[in-house]
């Protein structure tokens, strides 16, 4: 999959969920909605970016929401 | 279970005038039978409810009565003259006769004037049997006429010396048969609303007229078939009841272009269409149809129609024709070929909105059950997915809300990002009626659509956004109303969840998404945004409409929530003339995402990961299914081009034309070891298909489709398959070429499998269906008629949620490189990739796609009228003729995509809704050049 191309979309979701009021709900939120919606290789490929250069591209709150889905050690 | 229905059923009888709403009762003595009806009731149809047939010539229960034609005369008890039935509204105690001597002699006399001046060709006319001049003649007895007919008794008369106009390629008009009863033209206005037809002339010399008496072709005409319909003689008679005569026998069934989806009667001979008429029971359009569904069928039986199975081992090698069971044993082996070697995520589906509910079931129940993954999507991906995730995360399903009835009770009315005048005509004749009638219209759309101001119709607001703008101005509509205390505030305390209609109030209240603010970036005057605010929060009940202009935007759903925000601040959710109302741009756009076709859900909307869901299903079909979302279209393919996802099969559906950014998909599709194209025609996805399995046409189909209103109607086949096979037939047998065993009869034990496997479809079945005509869902213990209106007394989700909507800018944003935005649309005539309509004589109306260009912005590149130009995007460049109109604002281009050959996707880019992948279609910056040479 390519990862810029999953970056942009992974921050569009972000782009939506920053805007509410409570941030922890809004990582959960995002974390939720890539669970519910990218098919696991989707998922796969976006949390390598976590530890790597590309992570400086993703909203503070996808990447929390990375970080998140990682530890649930599920999305793979 | 498609008994053919003879011609003369109780269904075609014509009351005369409209049925009357349900009120107080008044009763009559007709011809010494009591008699109860509404009140207002017509003398005529009180009559005809008790069987009692009136005689007339310019009475029909589509339109108004008019009292003209004086056939229709009555006495009644006490009352001096002879008043016409139709226009004398029923009273209390009446008396009376519709037969007299005195009644007889005045009938004969008034046809005897009429037949004076009509050409006695009955036995060679096209209405010969199906006329009403030539019944009510014999009706009322009429044995002579004395007044210059004929060559033994030369008069004055008009049929003779008369042209008639052919211009229209599916129905002519012959001045010389027309008696001036004035149905066609008030059809053209009551029921249509376009106002095209008049009667020009006066006293013996009137006749009807077309536009400024134009040909029809020329006029304004909208070739809607509603003033055929009403002509009572062969004056204005379809081309194919001329060259094959009239209809033996009629099936019911449901139209397969827009997501109105009406209902329509295939009148027959033998299996050969002879017309289509609408269908007057047909609760989405209420007899009326449009130049699509009532005349563009003829793609059914077109020679390019694929009949035979044809495989090739590459895409470059030409098609070979093969068996059925040879085609399906090929794809079998190839997709566990490719399953074996990349593992069973490697392959998927993708269904369509064009298919049926049966059809798209069966679909993914293989793509889940034999293929062993969730990797099924439809092609509601690339149009109204975002109407399914705003709508459940705001009201709690996802679904239109309203019947297309609900329109009539409106006092305001939104659309936004809608066109149907052009994309759901028959809607929209029922949304310019209440216009008409006194409601308010906002249209917020980037384009002068007609809607804004045509015959009788002016809108009261016009929003003429930019495009990708439209969450800036919901928020905008939404700020005015918070701020100026237009909240339903006793709506929301009751319905809606506390908090977060609190945190959304906070947020549009802020000054950053007030119309002022937002105006630079919508270009929208904020006067117009705060009048437009009001309109929609004070003005009585008030419902918006909404299409792809809505969904397809990176922001598309972000803007349906909008939407839903606004209707739940305003209280306008859960009764009638209110609501969300999404205009689905297909016929079953609704059923095909009902039925399970996403690939994060099962049928009914259940979460693929919902444990107790999944399970309900696995022992149904008899397999484990898996727990994780599959991949969406787009996603698929670009699966493809990182090796992974490399064989699928694509019933319906042709996304190398009708999916954005077209280099990247048929870079996709070259990718792929197996592309299996299911259709009527080789498309443009089939020159990257290894096998092509014949499809069958909505004619040849039994099944339901879903419309945009939840409404479940009947598709009956009228024709055999001309491949042999219907589609869930071909879809069962690789089924079971595929080692996963299906066994259904008829789509009635699919539709079965359905209703006991989803609860909103709990109570659905053909028998029901038959008897009901159609149903609304939910249809279960809870509704078993079916629900017109849902989230009544409490939404489906429990209390509404507020969500906020920040506007974000899209990335697309207009350069020096391109500066300006294209944003693209449909007309009337043609639909969507044109697969159907360019394969009939819908492309007189409309031969090439065509790119609308503001006159300013042609002037400063030297473009004029008609001049080719070239359109390049950051995706890929294209050519078209450009037509100078200021329907578009300078800075905006429009254009439509029905033609192959115009590219319009090859210019569009990947972009897409946050949420859905659905593709951003409606927002491109562009370059446009004159071509030299041209």
């Amino acid at each position: 999959m390519n990862r810029e191309h999953l970056i942009k979309m992974a921050n569009q979701i972000g782009g939506f969920f920053e805007a509410m009021p409570d941030s922890v709900q809004a990582v959960a939120d995002v974390a939720k909605h890539l669970k519910n919606t990218w098919e696991p290789r989707m998922r796969v490929e976006i949390l390598k970016t976590l530890g790597t250069a590309d992570e400086a591209k993703l909203k503070p709150v996808v990447r929390d929401a990375l970080i998140s889905l990682g530890r649930s050690g599920k999305p793979a | 279970m498609n008994a053919p229905q003879p011609m003369n059923t109780s269904q075609l009888i014509d009351f005369g005038t409209p049925k009357v709403g349900a009120g107080d009762t008044v009763t009559l003595e007709i011809d010494g039978i009591a008699v109860s009806v509404p009140a207002g009731t017509s003398l005529m149809r009180a009559a005809a409810e008790a069987g009692i047939m009136v005689p007339k010539l310019c009475a029909t229960d589509i339109v108004k009565p008019f009292g003209s034609c004086r056939l229709c005369l009555v006495e009644i008890e006490g009352r001096r003259g002879y008043p016409s039935s139709c226009t004398t509204p029923a009273e209390a105690g009446m008396k009376v006769r519709t037969q007299t001597p005195q009644l007889a002699k005045l009938r004969r006399n008034v046809m005897e004037l009429y037949i004076s001046d009509h050409p006695l060709d009955c036995l060679t006319c096209s209405a010969n049997g199906n006329c009403e001049l030539q019944t009510m003649a014999g009706v009322v007895g009429l044995r002579d006429v004395r007044y210059g007919s004929g060559d033994a008794n030369p008069g004055e008369n008009h049929y003779t010396d008369v042209v008639k106009d052919e211009s229209n390629p599916y129905f002519s008009y012959d001045p010389g048969k027309c008696i001036v009863c004035n149905l066609c033209v008030r059809a053209c206005e009551e029921q249509q609303g376009t106002f095209a037809l008049t009667i020009a002339g006066r006293g013996f010399g009137s006749r009807v007229t077309a536009g400024q008496a134009q040909p029809f072709l020329e006029s304004d005409c909208v070739s809607c078939g509603a003033c055929v319909q009403a002509c009572p003689t062969a004056t204005l008679m379809e081309k194919t009841v001329i060259e094959k005569g009239q209809a033996e026998r009629s099936v019911t069934t449901t139209c397969a272009y827009c997501g109105v989806g009406c209902g329509l009667r295939a009148e027959m001979k033998g299996s050969e269409v002879v017309r289509m008429v609408p269908w007057k029971d047909g609760r989405a359009n209420e007899g009326h149809a449009c130049v699509k569904g009532r005349f563009a069928w003829g793609y059914a039986t077109h020679p390019d129609r694929i009949t035979k199975p044809m495989i090739r081992a590459k895409i470059t090698d030409p098609w070979r024709e093969v068996s059925w069971q040879e085609a399906l044993t090929h794809t079998a082996n190839e997709f566990r070929r490719i399953q074996k070697k990349h593992g069973p995520n490697s392959i998927g589906g993708i269904v369509s909105s064009r298919c049926t509910n049966e059809e798209d079931y069966l679909v993914q129940k293989l793509v889940r059950a034999a293929f062993g993954n969730n990797n099924v999507d439809t092609c509601a991906r690339v149009c109204h997915s975002p109407t399914g995730y705003g709508l459940k995360q705001t009201l709690g399903e996802s679904a239109g809300t309203q019947t297309f009835k609900s329109v009539e009770q409106a006092d305001g009315i939104v659309v936004i990002g809608a066109n149907p005048s052009d994309a759901h005509p028959v809607f929209s004749s029922r949304l310019k009626r209440r216009v008409r009638e006194g409601a308010k219209l906002i249209v917020i759309d980037p384009r002068e659509i007609d809607l804004v101001s045509s015959p009788h119709i002016k809108a009261e607001q016009h929003l003429q956004l930019r495009p990708g703008t439209n969450v800036a101005v919901l928020s905008a509509l939404a700020h005015v109303i918070v701020t100026e205390g237009l909240v339903d505030e006793a709506f929301v305390a009751e319905r809606c969840e506390a908090k977060a209609f609190r945190d959304w109030r906070e947020f549009v209240a802020r000054p950053e998404n007030s119309p002022e603010a937002l105006e630079a970036a919508s270009g929208v005057p904020a006067a117009k945004v705060r009048a437009a605010a009001r309109l929609y929060a004070t003005g009585g009940n008030a419902a918006i409409y909404y299409g792809l202009g809505v969904t397809e935007h990176s922001q598309g759903s972000t803007t349906v929530i909008a939407i839903a925000n606004l209707a739940m601040a305003t209280g306008n959710v859960g009764r009638e003339g209110v609501g969300v109302n999404p205009l689905r741009g297909q016929n079953n756009v609704q059923g095909s995402c009902d039925m399970g076709s996403f690939p994060h859900e099962l049928p009914g909307y259940r979460h693929v990961s919902d444990t107790i869901t999944r399970q309900m299903f696995e022992n149904a079909w008899g397999v484990e299914l898996q727990p994780e979302p599959g991949l969406r279209i787009p996603n698929m393919f670009d699966a493809a081009l990182d090796g992974s996802f490399l064989g699928l099969y694509c019933q319906g559906e042709d996304p190398a034309q009708s999916d954005p950014d077209t280099h990247h998909v048929t870079a996709a599709l070259s990718a792929m070891e197996c592309v299996v194209v299911q259709d009527l025609f080789l498309n443009e996805t089939a020159k990257y298909a290894h096998v092509f399995l014949p499809g069958a046409s909505f004619l040849e189909k039994d099944g339901t489709f879903t419309n945009a209103e939840r409404r479940i109607s009947r598709v009956r086949r009228v024709m055999p398959p001309l491949a042999g096979m219907a589609d869930w037939e071909v879809t069962m047998a690789l089924s079971r070429a595929l080692g996963y065993e299906m066994n259904y009869q008829h789509p009635s034990e699919i539709m079965d499998e359905i209703a006991r496997l989803t609860p909103t479809f709990a109570g659905v079945s053909y028998d029901k269906l038959d008897s009901a005509g159609s149903l609304q869902w939910p249809c279960n213990d809870e509704a078993p008629d079916g629900t017109p209106t849902m989230h009544v007394d409490q939404f489906v989700r429990g209390k509404g949620r507020f969500l906020i909507t920040q506007y974000v800018p899209t990335d697309e944003k207009v350069t020096r490189r391109f500066p300006l935005l294209l944003t693209t649309g449909r007309v009337l005539s043609q639909y969507n990739v044109g697969a159907q309509t360019r394969r009939t004589a819908n492309t007189d109306f409309y031969g090439a796609d065509l790119l609308e260009i503001h006159p300013h912005d042609a002037e400063e590149r030297g473009i004029r009228e008609g001049d080719h130009v070239g359109i390049e995007s950051r995706a890929g460049n294209t050519t078209l003729p450009a037509t100078l109109t200021e329907r578009v604002q300078p800075g905006v281009v429009y254009t439509t995509f029905h033609f192959p050959e115009s590219g319009a996707n090859v210019i569009t880019t990947d972009n897409s809704d946050w949420a859905t992948n659905c593709p951003e279609y409606k927002v491109t910056a562009v370059q446009v050049s004159r071509l030299a040479g041209t």
